[in-house]
């Protein structure tokens, strides 16, 4: 194994690359294999400034000397990093011309999900009719924001618009020294999302990537950067409760939240990418880094996650608690089925006096699949009474799955303290049996029996995102008992 | 409304019931007796279509058709109530949702529109004043941290909102204190019709009291013993289930 990614090493990194690739920026798509010309390519693209380009290129340097990780819960056959297209032009004009030509079973769970019609189009790729004007509502929507100084654009624009602004941020809560993937995003992110709520506001609307037109298609190296200044406020949401089909394999997206002075930032995810059939074939690898900084004292930043999709689930949202009064929260749902692997959790590090992390996570396994917790508390010296509540429960289905946690706990002074509670239970038989009895059929007994364990995590999240979540929660288990 | 007819169900090979009969008609209610251990239990577990058991030989027929063809869900959504002996707890899920997801279930196999949470809470609230529920009951999860006495309640509660043609009583009786006793009896008194038929499992003639039966069963060893009117239960009472045993010996 080591000699194989050796030899790819020499083959990157010495002579000329063999194709005799050279950047033609007319080009929609960039070959194969990853090079510095395809950074020089994909920076050209983007008419990025020349830090962009200089930190893309220290980022892939340092990635050149990286081996993949291994330590997750996880398995996987060997990624041919120089087998992937690093980038490609976001497509023009639809997929599909009608319904019709989607996959059936996709419309089946959009029907189930409540999807209206519309959106079951656009989600899709199929020409949407002159009725919904999605770009209108975009510029309702932009215009509001705009009124409150709020910025919400692609990271491309930022890069254009506000240079300063993520010159200063990028890559300072998540540098690209932090791991493997870390480093590969940073080399090559296509796009993603840009926020900055200025001083003192309350940003008017939760913002959404589903309202961000152009969101589709920001491909499989996402980069989203969130700053919210001092008093400032915003809620998050990324993704969609609809199920994601995606050809590319491997994506690693790196978050960053910035929290300045008494700021505070909810960040909310619904993740359901293509998790394979059931032998495990196909489906998304999903390495994701998010963290955010509690910069200033008083700040606070909350992550919520459903994850339901995804072969290979590879995430920690963090918080680093710099600020003195600081607070963390992390609020977990992670569902596995079939063949699916998830190796999620969190890390609270504690810096600051008097901070606070609340930790919630909830594992959900069926069929094959593997559920772990993996979780890192840690108050420094400096962090005098630092706090953290830490519960961390397990819901088994069937006897063929796997839940697992691996809790970390670091404590360097004498006066913190640091709870951690964990269960793990199955549905049983009697709770089925008493909703079947009722005249629940045995899809909607385990939706209702799943729901209620999730409730803790999903009665944080906004209001019409947790509908969503709790039908996706019952779909993606169904078949999974009796 | 039911009928069992020459009824042998095992478990592992264990034979639990063996030749039971029993025909219970609209309006009646019918009280089943006996021993711990012998069977009554399994009885209304094999009716509401638990798969723990094997039925070996005989029938149940229940508004005519084949009950053994009938999964769970659609033997509950065509009138058939198992009031349960040990209600299990079903975190984060509050009694609102549960039932309104049950009655929805129903309300749509009976071909009706699915209620409305105001439509719902409407009926919820007359539920509970028939079935003297005034706390908040409704809005904890389903069983969670309940008494005794309060997951009984609940059964009842749950029997008044899904207005059961046929309901089971699986032992509601057992560890109830006097005032949640009458609580049981009263909702069972009032929910009865002339429509609705209902069968009281019980070890304790002390239930009977405030539940008047048509008829009560003694059952022992997996077998009706003996058959009466209401009277039966007193001479139960009385003599005691040693009665019965010696009854038994010489069938």
């Amino acid at each position: 194994m080591e000699e194989i990614s050796n030899g790819i090493l020499d083959e990157i990194t010495g002579s000329d690359y063999k194709y005799g690739f050279y950047t033609d920026i007319e080009m929609d798509q960039a070959p194969k294999g990853l090079t510095e010309d395809t950074i020089r390519f994909i920076s050209a693209k983007k008419n990025e400034p020349a830090f962009m380009l200089d930190y893309r290129l220290e980022a892939f340097r340092h990635w050149q000397t990286l081996k993949e990780p291994k330590w997750a819960h996880v398995n996987y056959p060997p990624i041919d990093y120089q087998n992937i297209i690093y980038y490609s032009a976001p497509k023009k004009g639809p997929k599909y011309q009608s319904l019709d030509e989607v996959d059936p079973e996709l419309l089946e769970t959009f029907e189930k999900l409540g999807i209206p019609l519309e959106e079951q189009k656009m989600l899709t790729g199929v020409a949407v009719d002159a009725v919904m004007d999605s770009v209108s509502v975009a510029t309702t929507f932009k215009e509001t924001l705009a009124a409150k100084g709020v910025i919400f654009c692609p990271i491309s624009e930022a890069l254009q618009t506000q240079p300063e602004l993520v010159r200063k941020y990028l890559g300072s809560v998540v540098p690209h020294t932090d791991n493997y993937f870390a480093a590969l995003n940073s080399a090559v992110f296509s796009d993603g999302s840009f926020v900055y709520i200025p001083a003192g506001v309350r940003c008017p609307m939760e913002l959404s990537t589903y309202f961000r037109i152009n969101a589709a298609n920001t491909g499989q190296f996402e980069r989203t950067l969130i700053i919210a200044e001092e008093d400032s406020y915003v809620s998050y949401m990324e993704g969609c409760t609809a199920p994601m089909r995606d050809e590319h394999q491997l994506h690693a997206a790196i978050v960053e939240i910035i929290a300045l002075r008494n700021a505070e930032v909810k960040y909310a995810t619904v993740q359901n990418w293509w998790p394979g059939d059931k032998q495990g074939r196909g489906g998304v690898y999903n390495f994701v880094t998010k963290r955010g900084i509690c910069k200033e004292d008083h700040a606070r930043i909350s992550w919520t996650q459903v994850e339901t999709g995804s072969a290979i689930t590879w995430k920690y949202p963090s918080v680093v608690l710099m600020g003195d009064h600081s607070v963390g929260e992390f609020y977990s749902v992670a569902v596995t089925n079939n063949k699916q692997q998830a190796d999620t959790g969190t890390k609270m590090i504690h810096l600051g006096k008097n901070t606070r992390s609340t930790i919630i996570s909830k594992g959900i396994s069926a069929g094959h699949s593997n559920n772990s917790y993996r979780g890192l508390v840690k108050a420094t010296r400096r962090a005098v009474n630092a706090r953290n509540f830490t519960q961390c429960d397990s819901l088994l289905l069937g006897d063929k799955c796997g839940a697992h946690t691996f809790p970390y706990i670091e404590v360097g002074n004498r006066s913190s303290v640091v709870e951690h509670e964990a269960t793990t239970s199955k549905i049983s038989d009697d709770q089925l049996f008493y909703c079947l009895q009722r005249g629940i059929d045995m899809e909607g007994a385990i939706g209702l029996i799943v729901n209620g364990y999730a409730r803790e995590v999903l009665n944080k999240l906004p209001m019409e995102f947790a509908v969503e979540a709790q039908k996706l929660l019952a779909i993606t288990l169904e078949g999974s008992v009796g | 409304m039911l009928n069992i007819k020459n009824l042998k169900v095992s478990i592992e090979g264990k034979v639990i019931l063996d030749k039971f009969n029993l025909e219970v008609k609209a309006g009646e209610i019918h009280a089943i007796m006996g021993p711990n251990g012998t069977g009554k239990s399994t009885l209304a577990a094999v009716i509401a279509g638990r798969d723990l058991y094997e039925v070996e030989e005989g029938e149940i027929t229940y508004l005519g058709q084949n009950l053994f063809d009938m999964p769970v869900e659609l033997r509950a959504r065509e009138g058939i109530f198992l009031g349960f002996q040990y209600p299990v707890e079903i975190p984060g899920v509050s009694i609102a949702n549960f039932m309104r997801t049950a009655m929805n279930e129903k309300r749509k196999h009976l071909g009706m529109e699915p209620l409305s949470g105001a439509e719902f809470l409407k009926i919820m609230e007359e539920k509970k004043k028939l079935v003297d529920i005034h706390d908040k009951l409704t809005n904890r999860s389903v069983n969670e941290g309940f008494s005794g006495g309060e997951k009984k309640r609940n059964e009842i509660f749950q029997m008044a909102l899904l207005e059961p043609r046929l309901a089971i009583l699986d032992e509601t009786d057992s560890g109830l204190d006097i005032d949640a006793l009458k609580v049981v009896a009263n909702g069972v008194n009032k929910l009865r019709r002339n429509d609705n038929a209902t069968i009281i499992i019980t070890h304790y003639q002390r239930l009977l009291e405030y539940i008047i039966p048509d008829y009560v069963h003694v059952l022992f060893n997996g077998r009706l013993v003996r058959s009466g009117g209401k009277e039966l239960a007193k001479d139960l009472e009385a003599k005691g289930y040693e009665w019965i045993k010696k009854d038994a010996a010489s069938i």
